[in-house]
């Protein structure tokens, strides 16, 4: 069986336990978080579903998923965002420009501009785009607010699919594990939080930014997605113990993205980012702790491993 | 063929998603009345509705900008546009004569009551023509709609849409009431327009 096959079937029979847990609660009594549960796990079901088809159809096919949740995500921040009808103009070069040169600089593997095409280059432009209209009102947190979206939408997001560039010796046709690997211990650090913190939460670790994340949920759910991680040291370039590092930091910077997300939420008065995905919320909020640790992970990745 | 095209590209830039806040979708003869801000307000109503309902409504649209020929005649008759007059062109002629002549058939209506594109969150005053297709036509039903958003993706003289997700909202029948004037009816279906935006 291939290394591709013995992950799903584990993911599958993961998702299998889920459902069965949710069916068996859901008959003793349904409550509003159990109603949640379920829809959450059915929303798994479809998201795995889209995964595993875009890898199977290979790395096109995977760009193409990860443009479209870059260009949702896009969406939904700047949808709740205020802007004026003078942003017009950055945001339509943000999203009809920059969104796709980014993903088409990854399928070309310049990596070179790809890592400076929004920092540098959206950094300079939107902004000369931003004041061709003359308003001047608010203007520093409008161009602020564009650039942040771009960032975290769509460069930060796009490092989880460049993990398939990597030209890491004698794994080059396995770097799609390494996006497995990624998502996998950043969903399931995201699942195992949630659910130690409903069973064993007490102590809230930030009661003003998220009040539902707790310590017991960050440490038991956390030390349990670092585990999956040490465990999945086969399909990787790394060690066990190595692994195991590699998903702390997922783990670490997964959390803080699911903070500093929840704060950028309250600041606009609002708890979930959209409502695509049925009790998750909007794509940002499956998201988040992805667009933190993907570029960290990406770049410990290359710094170590590719000569 | 051009309808499905606009439609679908509208619905993933922008969404649009209908919500029936205080009436159901129906095929009875309608006046919707909208706030308006964007060249895709239209467009978001229209693929609001329910396929059925899209042959018999007819959005109803500037004949200065949507009476032109090459694709504005295509767009206008993909979306079943009827056109109305504004400004100087209305002297001396009944300018309500096409939306009266589909209403005689039996069919539905869109339309910008404020006559022009504002730019706010919240509609300008409205003008007088609803009015008078309501006290005209007591058997359609005015439903006051609010669209969230467009404005924003699609601005005044912009010229491409930004991604920003837009949502359409109708709300229960406005209600005419014998003998009330006609600015306090105005200011009625304003209301209930604003009303939706929450």
């Amino acid at each position: 069986m291939s290394k591709l096959a013995i992950l799903f079937t584990g993911v599958l029979g993961l998702l299998l336990v889920a459902s069965l847990i949710g069916w068996v609660l859901a008959r003793r009594g349904a409550t509003p978080t159990i109603a949640n549960l379920n829809a959450r796990i059915r929303a798994w079901w479809v998201m795995i579903a889209i995964f595993g088809l875009s890898v199977l159809i290979g790395p096109g096919a995977t760009l193409v998923l990860f443009t479209l949740i870059s260009f949702y995500t896009f969406r939904e921040f700047i949808s709740l965002t205020p802007t004026r009808p003078a942003d017009n103009l950055p945001l339509v070069a943000a999203f009809y420009l920059f969104l796709p040169a980014q993903y088409w600089l990854i399928w070309t593997e310049w990596y070179g501009l790809m890592s400076i095409l929004i920092p540098v280059y959206g950094f300079v432009l939107l902004p000369c785009l931003a004041v061709a209209k003359g308003d001047v009102d608010d203007f520093l947190p409008r161009v602020a607010r564009t650039q942040w979206a771009l960032m975290l939408t769509v460069y930060c997001i796009s490092h989880a699919p460049a993990l398939l560039t990597l030209d890491i010796p004698g794994y080059r046709h396995e770097s799609y594990l390494l996006l497995f690997f990624l998502l996998t211990v950043s969903q399931f650090s995201d699942v195992a939080q949630y659910v130690v913190g409903k069973l064993y939460g007490r102590r809230k670790v930030a009661p003003i930014v998220s009040p539902s994340k707790t310590w017991e949920g960050l440490l038991g759910g956390g030390l349990a997605a670092m585990a999956l991680g040490a465990s999945l040291w086969w399909i990787t370039p790394f060690g066990p113990l190595q692994a195991a590092g590699m998903a702390a930091v997922i783990v670490a910077m997964g959390f803080f993205g699911g903070i500093v997300l929840s704060a950028v939420k309250r600041s606009m008065g609002v708890k979930d980012w959209g409502s695509m995905v049925q009790g998750h919320g909007g794509v940002l909020d499956r998201m988040d702790s992805v667009a933190f640790s993907a570029p960290i992970f990406f770049h410990l990745t290359r710094y170590w491993y590719v000569p | 063929m051009i309808a499905m095209l606009l439609i679908g590209v509208t619905r993933f830039l922008v969404g649009g998603h209908a919500h029936w806040v205080g009436c159901a979708p129906a095929a009875n003869p309608r006046i919707y009345f909208a706030n308006h801000g964007s060249h895709l307000d239209t467009l978001l109503i229209w693929a609001a509705l329910p396929f059925a309902l899209r042959d018999i409504t007819h959005p109803v649209a500037a004949a200065d900008y949507w009476g032109g020929g090459g694709l504005r005649a295509a767009v206008r008759r993909a979306l079943n546009l009827v056109l109305l007059e504004r400004g100087a062109a209305t002297r001396g002629a009944d300018p309500l004569a096409p939306l009266r002549e589909k209403l005689g058939l039996g069919r539905s209506l869109i339309i910008f009551p404020e006559g022009t594109r504002g730019g706010g969150r919240l509609p300008g005053p409205f003008k007088a023509g609803l009015h008078r297709l309501a006290l005209e036509y007591p058997q359609a039903e005015l439903i006051p709609v609010y669209l969230e958003n467009p404005a924003r993706a699609f601005p005044k003289g912009a010229f491409l849409p930004a991604p920003i997700a837009c949502a359409v909202r109708f709300g229960a029948p406005v209600l005419a009431i014998p003998g009330e004037e006609r600015a306090g009816f105005l200011l009625r279906a304003r209301a209930a327009v604003v009303a939706l935006a929450g």
